[in-house]
């Protein structure tokens, strides 16, 4: 199961909905807003996504996973919306026999889903600049940081 | 000319000041597209940097435009 979420993201009741008893390893990821981006201060991030298509990605990226690895389950949620310093933004999950195929499919995932959703970051830094992330055309990341007001 | 519908996001969707948009355009293509658009508005990322979705589905750059379309440009991502 793949979503996108503009609520907080509850792991432990995604965990439950792995719960398998053929299961012998179970592998989760958790990306948390962190306060340095690039040498900035980050005080919060708004992320933003392109839901349906988000979603169909996503769902393709699980299916692959499942393909390429020996899984039993797969789920991941990824936030949108204002995000503050130790939020989660993305949650990755994923059940199989054995820990290698767990620990690489988790890798895959979450690999994927940063390269290929068609979601998108803000970082707002401290003085109130804020940029969109990947998205600088000129100089570095700092350049692209454009006052807010 | 067809008539095409586009959805903004992210900085495209600040760079043009609003979410979406429906118009008539001689652009055959994505690509061209974008490029009669950031004449228009602005937009600070060059048309190489920028993916499509047509339909909800991501498309070629070179894809060919039809009338009614729903349009995305996707500007690089970052989720994570």
């Amino acid at each position: 199961m793949f979503a996108i979420a503009a609520e907080p993201i509850d792991p432990a009741a995604l965990q439950r909905r792995l719960a398998d008893a053929r299961a012998g390893a179970c592998v989760t990821f958790e990306g948390w807003v962190r306060n340095l981006n690039e040498g900035q201060t980050v005080g919060a991030l708004e992320y933003e996504a392109f839901v349906p298509l988000a979603e169909s990605e996503g769902t393709k990226i699980l299916a692959e996973a499942r393909a390429k690895f020996d899984l039993l389950g797969a789920i991941c949620v990824h936030r949108t919306g204002l995000l503050q310093l130790g939020d989660m933004a993305v949650w990755v999950g994923v059940t199989a026999a054995h820990r290698g195929a767990a620990f690489d499919a988790c890798r895959y995932v979450i690999d994927e889903a940063k390269a290929r959703l068609p979601i998108w970051k803000k970082e707002h830094y401290a003085g109130g600049t804020t940029a969109w992330i990947n998205c600088a055309t000129r100089g570095g990341a700092a350049d692209a940081a454009k006052p807010q007001f | 000319m067809i008539h095409v519908r586009i959805q903004y996001f992210a900085i495209l969707r600040e760079q043009r000041g609003q979410n979406e948009e429906t118009l008539a355009t001689a652009a055959a293509t994505p690509t061209a597209l974008y490029e009669e658009l950031r004449a228009r508005h602005g937009f600070t990322l060059p048309a190489d940097r920028i993916r499509a979705a047509v339909n909800e589905t991501f498309v070629a750059a070179d894809a060919p435009l039809r009338e009614g379309d729903r349009i995305v440009f996707i500007p690089p991502v970052a989720g994570g």
